[in-house]
């Protein structure tokens, strides 16, 4: 009795998780202007419409170009201050908490005041303004990231290499970095993942000119939503399997250099 | 020795600048910006430099003296920007009614006798009567300061009155503190779903072994690596008139009608529900696993009803984990944007909805921000609240 109405439960929560990620993807394929089921048919027209509609197009392109930049600047930042909280700073426990602030914070709230204050910087509706914004949010994954697998690190691995006359930046460069490496790209990942998927900031502070995939997928739902949407939602989905893949992949190499060392 | 940790240390800081230069310009920075706004009100200072000084020890309750009068005239002629006097005109209209067609009329007439009288001299009462009601002169001694409570005020539905006394606005003045209370409780509702669900999946999961827990967690953390735009998206194909819930409701006989799934308030808990059910369900099974397997069998042992041995052992053990991840779920839907933009009505807007009417609708600067600053400080209380707990679980571990 109680074992099935466990299993039954389970079940039950699982459809609930899973169903409504699934749901969205047939209708990507639809030959149809609506976004119901049944489908009338198959077709490629609207991944077509994403590549040809200008609108669409232009978004993707902000996307990858805004991704790129949060990318290199949220792990090149985040990494150094990751390498420089390991050891014993001062305030370290306040900067890590301002650190990781970002993703408290309701992103309204902070796209107001960046509103305000990238129109008297000057950095408002250029993509200067977008990639700051974003790397903001995205920060707090890339230091949560590195810092776990710089934890994982042996110290005694890099004062041997110390000890036998490798200077600090040598050191760095060719045991610190390696060790971390993979923390350091799944760091990567998510803040390109964060950046794609970005809404609200990009509403405050992008123009006309720097409508992202996300910004573009968000006014079609509410203004005159297309099948569109599903197609887009296609391209988000294959390539957060893909992101999650990767990640897997760099864990379980980790887990395998962790093990031999 | 102690020279080497010096420059250790030194490196260190080096290192943390860049980003913590960086957060305090993008990251904090704003949030002063913010809380500067919400407070700010220069404009009547600024247009009105020698009225500060003149009204000063006015106790607004006497007739205005003439020093003011003066002042009044001496500023209005300096008034060089049209678009300074224009904001002034708006400040003082939206504290006293009436502004709009006085204030012109007087600069006009002022400005006309700039020559042939001094500013002492000017009668502001022959140019218009309404300058002999005080009400007129209390608006501007009231926004003279160039800080102002009155966003934050108007935020929970206060404001001042003529004299400063703080007062209640009327019902059908403004609507923040329905749409603060209507945030909520809407999510306290999304909560309770996440809790009703999350408790129990998180205990099957703590339960299971092998595959079947690699699916119940699985099937946790998919959608957490799944873009909220697409998960919304995918709720609002599910859950419009001809989707596919409704489909579903009616080939099973179960209604006749399509349901009114979406733009409503069951569509708004559903949708934010799911998107926030693995914030619920992590907290707790992590909790869950640290709990000894050999509790519930031994509670058996001793005779307790199962129910019994649930209620008295293994609720209480998890009770941590259930309030880190119903801290976490409110915290994430107070501040909710997107969601409810998308599968809301109008009667379902949260906070969120509305800093972003004032701010890109209306830019009501004052108003948005000092919403803001009211959602930004439950949302770090929450936190606090939740860090404490967390920070209290490792003390003890």
């Amino acid at each position: 009795m109680l074992k099935t109405l466990q299993v039954l439960f389970g079940a039950a929560a699982v459809f609930f998780l899973i169903v409504p990620l699934i749901a969205i993807l047939p209708l990507a394929f639809t030959s149809g202007a609506f976004l119901t089921y049944p489908m009338p048919g198959i077709s490629m027209r609207w991944f077509n419409e994403l590549v040809t509609a200008d609108a669409w197009r232009r978004s993707i392109v902000n996307s990858l170009v805004i991704g790129c930049g949060t990318t290199m600047l949220a792990t090149v930042l985040g990494t150094t201050a990751a390498l420089g909280l390991r050891g014993r700073v001062v305030l370290g426990g306040l900067f890590r908490t301002m650190f990781l602030l970002p993703m408290v914070v309701p992103a309204v709230v902070l796209g107001v005041g960046m509103q305000i204050l990238f129109v008297r910087l000057g950095v408002a509706n250029s993509y200067l303004g977008v990639i700051a914004a974003h790397t903001v949010v995205a920060i707090p994954f890339v230091v949560v990231s590195v810092s776990g697998s710089l934890e994982g690190i042996d110290r005694r691995v890099e004062r041997a290499a110390l000890s036998l006359g490798a200077s600090p930046f040598t050191v760095l460069q060719r045991v610190t970095l390696p060790l971390a490496m993979p923390g350091i790209a799944s760091g990567a990942v998510l803040a390109f993942a964060t950046s794609l998927d970005e809404v609200v900031l990009t509403l405050f502070v992008a123009g006309p000119n720097q409508r992202t995939l996300a910004r573009q997928m968000f006014s079609t739902i509410r203004e005159n939503i297309s099948p569109a949407i599903a197609a887009a939602a296609f391209l988000f989905i294959v390539g957060t399997l893909l992101a999650a893949a990767a990640a897997i992949v760099l864990k379980k190499q980790r887990q395998r250099r962790t093990g031999l060392a | 020795m102690s020279e080497v940790s010096f420059r250790q240390r030194v490196g260190a800081l080096a290192l943390v600048a860049p980003l913590a230069l960086f957060i305090a310009l993008f990251f904090v920075w704003p949030l002063v910006t913010v809380l500067k706004e919400s407070v700010s009100d220069a404009t009547v200072s600024h247009a009105l430099p020698t009225m500060v000084d003149a009204a000063a020890d006015w106790n607004r309750q006497s007739p205005p003296t003439a020093a003011m009068k003066a002042a009044l005239v001496t500023d209005l002629r300096g008034i060089e920007d049209q678009q300074l006097f224009g904001d002034l005109v708006r400040r003082l209209n939206s504290a006293q009614a009436g502004f709009r067609t006085l204030l012109p009329k007087t600069r006009t007439a002022v400005d006309k006798s700039r020559e042939t009288t001094a500013p002492e001299a000017v009668d502001l009462e022959e140019i218009d009567k309404r300058w002999s009601n005080p009400a007129y002169w209390q608006a501007i001694a009231g926004t003279l300061s160039p800080f102002t409570d009155q966003h934050l005020l108007a935020a929970v539905d206060l404001s001042r009155d003529g004299t400063g006394a703080i007062v209640a606005l009327g019902a059908d003045e403004s609507a923040n503190l329905t749409i603060l209370l209507r945030t909520f409780w809407v999510s306290a509702l999304v909560t309770l779903v996440c809790l009703a669900i999350g408790l129990p999946y998180a205990m099957l999961a703590a339960a299971m072994t092998g595959w079947r827990r690699q699916l119940l967690l699985g099937a946790v953390l998919l959608p957490l690596w799944t873009s909220l735009l697409v998960r919304t998206a995918s709720w609002y194909i599910l859950l419009q008139d001809n989707g596919l819930v409704n489909d579903a409701l009616q080939s099973l006989g179960l209604t006749d009608a399509p349901l009114r799934l979406i733009f409503n308030r069951v569509g708004v808990v559903i949708a934010m529900a799911h998107i926030l059910l693995p914030f619920m369900v992590l907290p707790i099974y992590s909790v869950l696993i640290t709990i000894p397997k050999t509790l519930m069998p031994a509670a058996a042992s001793l005779g307790a009803h199962p129910l019994l041995a649930f209620l008295r052992v293994l609720l209480p053990l998890s009770l941590r984990g259930v309030a880190s991840g119903a801290l976490l779920v409110f915290m994430a839907a107070i501040g909710y944007y997107i969601t409810p933009a998308l599968i809301g009505g109008a009667q379902d807007q949260m906070i969120s909805s509305v800093i972003a009417f004032y701010a890109t609708g209306s830019a009501n600067w004052g108003m948005a921000a000092a919403l803001g600053i009211v959602l930004l400080a439950a949302t770090l209380l929450l936190y606090m609240v939740y860090g404490w707990l967390s920070s209290d679980k490792t003390a003890r571990a």
